[in-house]
C-alpha cells in the first residue's frame, strides 16, 4: 500500500518477545485488579488483614501498585514499544532473540522478586519504589539492556525520521533510568543483607522521592502510554494523526515542564515556601502540554468517528484519551496550594490516581491489546466484539463508581478536618472522618469489582481470540519460525 | 529522502510528507485556544513567582511581594483559634471542678473540649466512650486502678501511670513465676482459687484450699483478702466481672508469672491544665464516675 521504496523490502519482525509481553500484561492486570479489590475490602472492612503480617494492608498496597504499574502497565508499555519500534523503523528488533527474552524474563523476574519482598516485610519505604538494594540493581540491569535494544533499533531504521510514538517511548525509557537510579542510591547494611539506609535524609529525602514519585507518573504513565497513543489512535482509525506540530511542541513542553512539577506533593510541609511556589507554577503551565496529547489523540478520530461504534478497543482508547484529559486538568487544580489543603491526605488524592490509572493507563492499554491480539496471532478478527463491548461498559461503570466515590469521600474528610466549633475546638474527630467515609469505601470497592469482572472479561475474550477457531485466518504469505510473516506497510 | 505531501480529504489539510506504517501525520498548525491557554499559564505563573516566595539564587530566594508565609499562616491562625479558647479554658483553669459544674454554659464548653480531646487522645486506647480494650481500662464501667473521683482522674491524666513522670502512679506486682517466688503448679493452684471464686467460674466440689493458702500467703497485701483491689497502689479488683486483660484462666496464669505493667502516658507534656480538666470532667460523666 506504501509507495516507500524502502518499505518494498519486507521484514522479518520480532513479535515473540511483544507475544510474551502482551500475555504477561493481561495476566498481570488480573492480579493487580483482584489485589486492588482486596485491599479495597481492607480499608472498608479492616479485620479482613486477617492478622497476618503479610496479608496486612501495609504490605499488600505495594504489592498492588506495583502490580498495576510496573508489572500490568509496564509489560504493556515494553510490550507495545517493541511492536511499534519495529513497525515504524521498519527495522528488526537490534540485539537479536536471545537479549529480548532476556529483557523479557528478566522483567518478570523483577516484578516477582519486588512482590515477595514486600508480602516478606521489605520495603525501602519509598512509594512506587519500594524494593530494597539488590532488586534495585537487576533492574537497573534489565532496564540499560531495555534502553539499548531500543535505541539499537531507532539506530538502525529503515525510516528517514523517527515517529513520534518512539520520542515518547524513548523518553519514557530514558528518564525512568535517571529517576531509578537517583532515588534509589542507598547504602546497604552489609552485602548479605537486604536491608539498606537511603542517601538522603529529611526534607531533601522527600524531595527526592517526590521528584521521582510524581515523574513516575509523569514518564511511565504518561508519557510512555502517550507513545502506545500515537501508535495504535491512528492506526486502529485509519487516519493521519491530527497535527505534527503540535505532537513537536507538546512533547517537549511536556517533558520540560513535568520534571519540575514533584514539590506539589508537599504542600504544606517543612519543604521550603518557595520550592512548594515553582512545584505549584510549573504544575499550572503542565496543563497545555499535557492536553495537546489528547487533542492529538482525539482530533486524529476526525473522519472516523463512526468507527467507535464498530470497534470496541478504539472506544477504549478514545475513552482513555478523555480521562487523561480530565485527570490533566484536575492535578493542576490538586496542586494549587488552597486546594491541596483541602485534599492533601484525602481520599480524593486516591480518586485522582485511579481516573488516570484506570481510566486512562488500562484503558489505553486494554485498547492495544484489543488490537494486537489478532495480529499477532494473525487472527482475522475479536473473538468476540460483543465481549469487548462489555467489557467497556462494566469497566467505565466501575471507574464511575471508584472516582466519585473517593471525591466524595475525600472532601468529605477534608472538610471534616478542618472544621472547629463555635468554641475554638476541632469539631471532629479522625476516627469520626473514618467511620464517615465508610460507605464511600464500599462503594469504591464496588467500582474495583466491576473493574475486575471487565478485565476478566477481557482475558477470557483475548484467550479465544487466539484458540477459538472461528478467529481462523485463511492462509496468506509466509510463515517462519521467528514469528509471522509481515508484509510491510499493512 | 523523497516525501509526499497528499491533501487530507477530510480535513482539507496537507499531510507532512513522511509515513510510518502506514501512519500520516497531518500539518496542522497548532490550535490558537491551546497555545493562548499556554501562554496564559505561562503568564500565571510568572504572576505567582512574582507574588509568592518562588526564585532561589545565591544565598537566598525571591519573597514575593506578599509577604507568604506558610509558618506565619499557622501561627495567625493558631492565635486566632487560641485567643476564641481561651476564654473560656481560662475560667476552666483556675475554677474548681464544683465551680464549673455550677455552671451550665461553662460545663459545655469543658465537656465540648472534653469529648474531643477525648475522642483524638484517650480513644485509641479506651475505646469510643470510655468501652475499653484488653489492657486498656474500661472508664465508663467504674472499675476504677487508681480512683474515680474527678480528683483522682485529673491525677492520672496528668502525671500518668508508670509513665517516668516524677508524680507519676507507680506500682509493680512481683514476677512470682519469672523470679521463681511462686513454682508453676502453685500458680496454677492460685489462679484455680482466682478464677473460681473471685472470677466466678465456680465448679462443683472443686478444692481450691491450696489457692486460698498461696492467695493468703502473697496476694492479700494489695490485693485485699477478698480480692476487693486496692486503688492506693493500683491493684485491680478481683472479685468482680471486669477484668483488665480478659475473663480466661490463661491470663490469671500469665499475670502471676510475669505481670503485664501497663503504662498511660503523662498527658501534661501534651495538654495543658484545664484542657486536662475537661477530659476529667467527661470521661467522669462517661458513666463511671465516683
Amino acid at each position: 500500500m506504501s509507495s516507500n521504496a524502502l518499505a518494498a523490502r519486507p521484514v522479518i519482525y520480532n513479535d515473540e518477545v511483544v507475544k510474551k509481553f502482551v500475555i504477561a500484561a493481561v495476566f498481570w492486570a488480573i492480579i493487580a485488579f483482584g489485589l486492588g479489590v482486596y485491599i479495597a475490602s481492607e480499608l472498608a472492612w479492616p479485620s479482613l488483614n486477617l492478622g497476618l503480617s503479610f496479608t496486612n494492608f501495609g504490605r499488600l498496597r505495594p504489592v498492588h501498585t506495583s502490580a498495576a504499574v510496573f508489572a500490568f502497565g509496564g509489560s504493556a508499555l515494553i510490550g507495545t514499544s517493541l511492536y511499534v519500534v519495529q513497525r515504524t523503523c521498519h527495522a528488526r528488533l537490534w540485539g537479536g532473540a536471545a537479549l529480548a527474552n532476556f529483557i523479557f524474563w528478566g522483567y518478570q523476574f523483577f516484578i516477582v522478586m519486588a512482590a515477595l519482598s514486600y508480602v516478606m516485610g521489605y520495603s525501602q519505604g519509598r512509594e512506587y519504589a519500594e524494593p530494597e538494594w539488590h532488586i534495585d540493581l537487576w533492574l537497573t540491569v534489565v532496564w540499560v539492556l531495555y534502553l539499548l535494544v531500543f535505541l539499537g533499533t531507532l539506530i538502525k531504521r529503515n525510516e528517514p525520521h523517527i515517529y513520534v510514538a518512539n520520542w515518547f517511548y524513548l523518553a519514557f525509557i530514558i528518564t525512568i533510568a535517571v529517576l531509578h537510579v537517583v532515588n534509589n542510591a542507598a547504602l546497604p547494611i552489609s552485602w548479605y543483607s537486604a536491608k539498606s539506609y537511603g542517601a538522603y535524609t529529611g526534607v531533601q529525602d522527600a524531595l527526592v522521592q517526590w521528584w521521582y514519585g510524581h515523574n513516575a507518573v509523569g514518564f511511565f504513565l504518561t508519557a510512555g502510554f502517550l507513545g502506545m497513543m500515537y501508535y495504535f489512535i491512528p492506526k486502529a482509525a485509519g487516519r493521519p494523526v491530527y497535527s505534527y506540530r503540535l505532537s513537536i511542541v507538546h512533547f517537549w513542553t511536556l517533558i520540560f515542564m513535568y520534571i519540575w512539577a514533584g514539590p506539589h506533593h508537599l504542600h504544606w510541609t517543612s519543604l521550603p515556601d518557595w520550592t512548594q511556589t515553582l512545584g505549584m507554577a510549573f504544575s499550572i503551565m503542565l496543563w497545555m502540554p499535557s492536553w495537546g496529547g489528547m487533542i492529538n489523540g482525539l482530533m486524529t478520530l476526525s473522519g472516523a468517528w463512526d468507527k467507535l461504534r464498530t470497534d470496541p478497543g478504539l472506544r477504549f482508547s478514545v475513552t482513555a484519551v478523555g480521562f487523561y484529559g480530565m485527570s490533566t486538568f484536575e492535578g493542576p487544580v490538586m496542586s494549587v496550594r488552597e486546594v491541596n489543603a483541602l485534599s492533601h491526605y484525602t481520599d480524593w488524592t486516591i480518586g485522582h490516581v485511579h481516573s488516570g490509572a484506570l481510566g486512562w493507563v488500562a484503558f489505553i492499554s486494554f485498547g492495544a491489546l484489543y488490537y494486537l491480539v489478532p495480529v499477532l496471532w494473525n487472527r482475522k478478527a475479536l473473538y468476540s466484539n460483543r465481549l469487548a463491548s462489555w467489557h467497556y461498559w462494566i469497566a467505565t461503570l466501575g471507574i464511575v463508581f471508584y472516582i466519585v466515590s473517593m471525591w466524595v469521600a475525600g472532601i468529605m474528610e477534608g472538610l471534616m478536618w478542618r472544621a472547629y466549633d463555635k468554641f475554638g475546638f476541632l469539631q471532629y474527630s479522625f476516627v469520626e472522618s473514618v467511620i464517615a467515609i465508610h460507605p464511600f469505601m464500599v462503594i469504591r470497592m464496588l467500582g474495583g469489582v466491576f473493574f475486575l469482572l471487565g478485565g476478566i472479561i477481557m482475558a477470557y475474550n483475548l484467550r479465544k481470540t487466539v484458540t477459538s477457531p472461528t478467529t481462523e485466518q485463511p492462509r496468506q504469505g509466509l510463515e517462519t519460525p521467528l514469528g509471522g510473516f509481515a508484509v510491510a506497510g499493512e | 529522502m523523497p516525501t509526499k505531501i497528499e491533501k487530507d480529504a477530510v480535513s482539507g489539510r496537507d499531510t507532512t510528507g513522511h509515513e510510518w506504517d502506514g501512519i500520516k501525520e497531518l500539518d496542522t498548525p497548532l490550535p490558537k485556544w491551546w497555545l493562548y491557554t499556554f501562554y496564559a499559564c505561562i503568564g500565571i505563573a510568572f504572576v505567582i513567582f512574582f507574588l509568592y516566595p518562588s526564585i532561589p539564587y545565591g544565598p537566598g530566594y525571591w519573597h514575593g511581594v506578599l509577604g507568604y508565609s506558610q509558618r506565619k499562616m499557622v501561627d495567625a491562625e493558631v492565635a486566632k483559634l487560641t485567643a476564641i479558647r481561651k476564654v473560656s479554658l481560662d475560667k476552666i483553669g483556675s475554677l474548681s471542678f464544683e465551680q464549673i459544674k455550677a455552671d451550665p454554659q461553662l460545663l459545655e464548653v469543658a465537656m465540648t473540649d472534653g469529648r474531643i480531646t477525648f475522642a483524638e487522645n484517650c480513644q485509641p486506647c479506651h475505646g469510643a466512650g470510655g468501652g475499653g480494650h484488653i489492657g486498656y481500662p474500661a472508664l465508663a464501667a467504674g472499675s476504677w486502678l487508681w480512683g474515680g473521683t474527678l480528683d483522682d482522674i485529673q491525677q492520672t491524666v496528668t502525671h500518668g501511670i508508670r509513665s517516668g513522670d516524677d508524680d507519676a502512679r507507680n506500682s509493680a506486682m512481683p514476677h512470682f513465676g519469672a523470679d521463681g517466688l511462686l513454682k508453676p503448679a502453685e500458680i496454677q493452684q492460685v489462679a484455680d482459687f482466682v478464677w473460681s471464686n473471685f472470677y466466678g467460674h465456680k465448679t462443683e466440689g472443686q478444692d481450691t484450699s491450696a489457692g486460698a493458702k498461696i492467695f493468703a500467703e502473697n496476694c492479700i497485701a494489695c490485693h485485699g483478702e477478698n480480692g476487693e483491689g486496692n486503688r492506693v497502689v493500683g491493684a485491680p479488683r478481683l472479685n468482680s466481672h471486669i477484668h483488665l486483660y480478659g475473663d480466661a484462666r490463661e491470663t490469671i496464669v500469665a499475670q502471676v508469672t510475669l505481670p503485664r505493667q501497663g503504662v498511660m502516658p503523662n498527658w501534661n507534656h501534651r495538654l495543658d491544665p484545664a484542657t486536662i480538666k475537661a477530659v476529667t470532667l467527661y470521661v467522669h460523666a462517661l458513666g463511671g464516675g465516683e
